[in-house]
């Protein structure tokens, strides 16, 4: 029912904006990760694997990828364990009281990020509000340094931030499930153990995936909470890109770290989907 | 044996720990937030329990603060753009998606939603280098271009949604009775897809006034609010910072609110997180 008229301009205005302003910019970090540094500090257009020689041969940044790597492991745990129950709860219990709980889930999302980073390093202090609680009330004589500028500060922050986008596609999934499944498996015996186990569970697999991948993924590339909470020893991958395309001044090896990086995640996009698609009952 | 027809509601294991374990997660969820604000109000600094000499100095202080204010309006001024570049690429996106096919249509999608699940820090430092090697100076601009293209993902996606729950046949009435596209377009596709829009809009311009990943790459020598915060926090901090977040939530606040309005008004599922990586079209 629609020219081709029609068709060409709907598709022509973003195909080409998107071309410009994602498709050539991501080539481009291909090609920058490609390129070199002049000891005058300009970038050389000429082609070499010098940058990524140079990833495999210093220790320092596969650690610190497999840190960063670790870290978000961690982060998706925790937002799936604190996600799964509470989207349980509001999808099966909640009653009517379902829809402001989905709304308060929510509403930290709009909250700004950085600010939300902030506020856990006011939390987390040495004398911030959690430590002087702790002594206040006489559990603790001095502030426990572990709190901030460590790894569990950047972990409870980005799990903080994660949970709502972990909650989001097991919630959905969870509200796609025939309400008939559920009774089916009640009228032919089963515990509610077992129809937790052998039906909710398996059918809502795709939203678990969607959510692991989404807080795994987001919080890999993470570097303001790290240089907000991390400390030296809660640096992640993407610290080590800022300073490269700071104070380092090495664009070519930042960008091959970056397009390492982006390689990681649209495999695991990737996967996730295929996962989904192997899941998923419709 | 005889198997009592329950409610469904009652019927899935009712565990004792779910609605504490729900509890626990909104304690945990809040936590920061409510901090926040209490200590936006606290005398004696950002840190100190328990919140003592409760004022109202650092609000003063904060609205005679003339740097936030000026990175307050810079940010408006990219939230606006943003929402005009990232509507005026994304609704036609979403209708190219709905109702045309063309050679690499499936990556085009892909390609779309990419920004909004890839780390912030690849696709500023992208366009970092698109704008450099085409030698474009840093500016709010180049912010406003940055957040525009990366959140074309998100007017996408809400477009795209709304039209699902568009019935064609209003449009094929409009052509039949001699309208042309464009008044189609103007009269009946637009008008339907208004609260998608405008729920988009907010969602836009309530995230471009957050994103902090791209701006820090793209930033000239202007600094939107996100950046003004980050700069004072590696200085040191007071609780002036509170004050300026604590009213950027109730704004939030506000904007939510009219968000889920309109969320429940065109009876879209609300689900935002997972449309983005369920596949949305099934023409491919």
């Amino acid at each position: 029912m629609f020219s081709r008229a029609y068709r060409t301009a709907i598709t022509l205005p973003p195909l080409v904006w998107v071309l410009v302003f994602l498709l050539i910019p991501y080539a481009l970090l291909f090609c920058f990760s490609f390129w070199s540094v002049s000891p005058a500090q300009s970038i050389v257009h000429s082609w070499t694997f010098d940058n990524y020689r140079e990833l495999l041969r210093v220790n320092v940044y596969l650690q610190t990828l497999f840190r960063s790597m670790w870290i978000a492991a961690r982060v998706m745990l925790f937002s799936l364990l604190l996600g799964y129950p509470l989207a349980y709860y509001l999808s099966f219990h909640a009653g009517r009281r379902k829809d402001l709980f989905y709304q308060l889930v929510i509403i930290p999302l709009w909250v700004s990020y950085l600010v939300r980073a902030y506020a856990w390093k006011t939390i987390l202090g040495s004398d911030g509000v959690l430590n002087t609680l702790l002594q206040y009330v006489h559990l603790t004589q001095h502030p426990l340094d572990f709190l901030l500028y460590s790894p569990f500060a950047v972990v409870l922050t980005l799990t903080h931030i994660y949970t709502p986008f972990a909650f989001l596609p097991i919630y959905a999934s969870l509200e796609h499930i025939p309400p008939q499944l559920v009774e089916a498996s009640q009228d032919l015996g089963a515990s509610p153990f077992q129809t937790f186990w052998r039906v909710i569970l398996p059918l809502s697999i795709p939203g678990v995936v969607a959510g692991a991948t989404f807080s795994f993924v987001l919080s890999l590339g993470d570097f303001l909470a790290p240089l907000l909470l991390g400390g030296p020893s809660g640096i992640m991958i993407s610290n080590i890109v800022v300073s490269l395309f700071g104070a380092a001044y090495n664009w070519p090896l930042g960008a091959a770290i970056s397009f390492c990086m982006m390689v990681l995640v649209v495999a695991l996009l990737f996967m996730s989907e295929k996962l989904e698609k192997k899941w998923s009952f419709r | 044996m005889e198997l009592p027809l329950r409610a469904l509601e009652s019927s899935v294991t009712a565990s004792r720990w779910l609605p504490w374990h729900a509890a626990l997660v909104f304690g945990f969820l809040y936590l920061p937030i409510v901090t926040l604000i209490v200590y936006s109000f606290n005398g004696s600094g950002v840190g100190g329990f328990p919140p003592r000499d409760l004022t109202l100095a650092w609000y003063r202080l904060l609205f005679a603060d003339e740097a936030i204010w000026t990175s307050v309006l810079n940010s408006l001024l990219v939230a606006i753009a943003a929402v005009i570049i990232s509507l005026g690429f994304g609704i036609p996106a979403a209708l190219a998606l709905d109702r045309a096919n063309f050679p690499g249509k499936a990556l085009f999608r892909r390609l779309v939603l990419l920004p909004l699940i890839l780390p912030g820090i690849i696709t500023g430092l992208s366009l970092l280098m698109l704008f450099r090697e085409a030698d474009i100076k840093l500016s709010l601009l180049t912010i406003a271009l940055g957040h525009g293209t990366a959140l074309i993902s998100v007017a996408t996606t809400e477009v795209f949604a709304g039209l699902q729950k568009l019935d064609r046949s209003q449009e094929e009435a409009s052509l039949d009775l001699g309208a042309n596209y464009w008044q189609t377009f103007r009269h009946v596709t637009l008008p339907n897809l208004r609260l998608s829009i405008i729920g988009a809009a907010l969602l836009i311009f309530t995230l471009s006034m957050d994103e902090i990943a791209v701006s820090f790459f793209l930033i000239g020598r202007d600094n939107t609010l996100p950046l003004e915060i980050w700069g004072r926090l590696r200085r040191g901090i007071t609780p002036e910072i509170n004050a300026i977040s604590s009213i950027i939530f109730v704004f939030s606040l506000f904007a939510i609110l009219i968000w889920y309005r309109l969320r429940v008004a065109s009876e879209v599922q609300p689900e935002i997180a997972a449309e983005l990586l369920e596949s949305p079209a099934q023409g491919d």
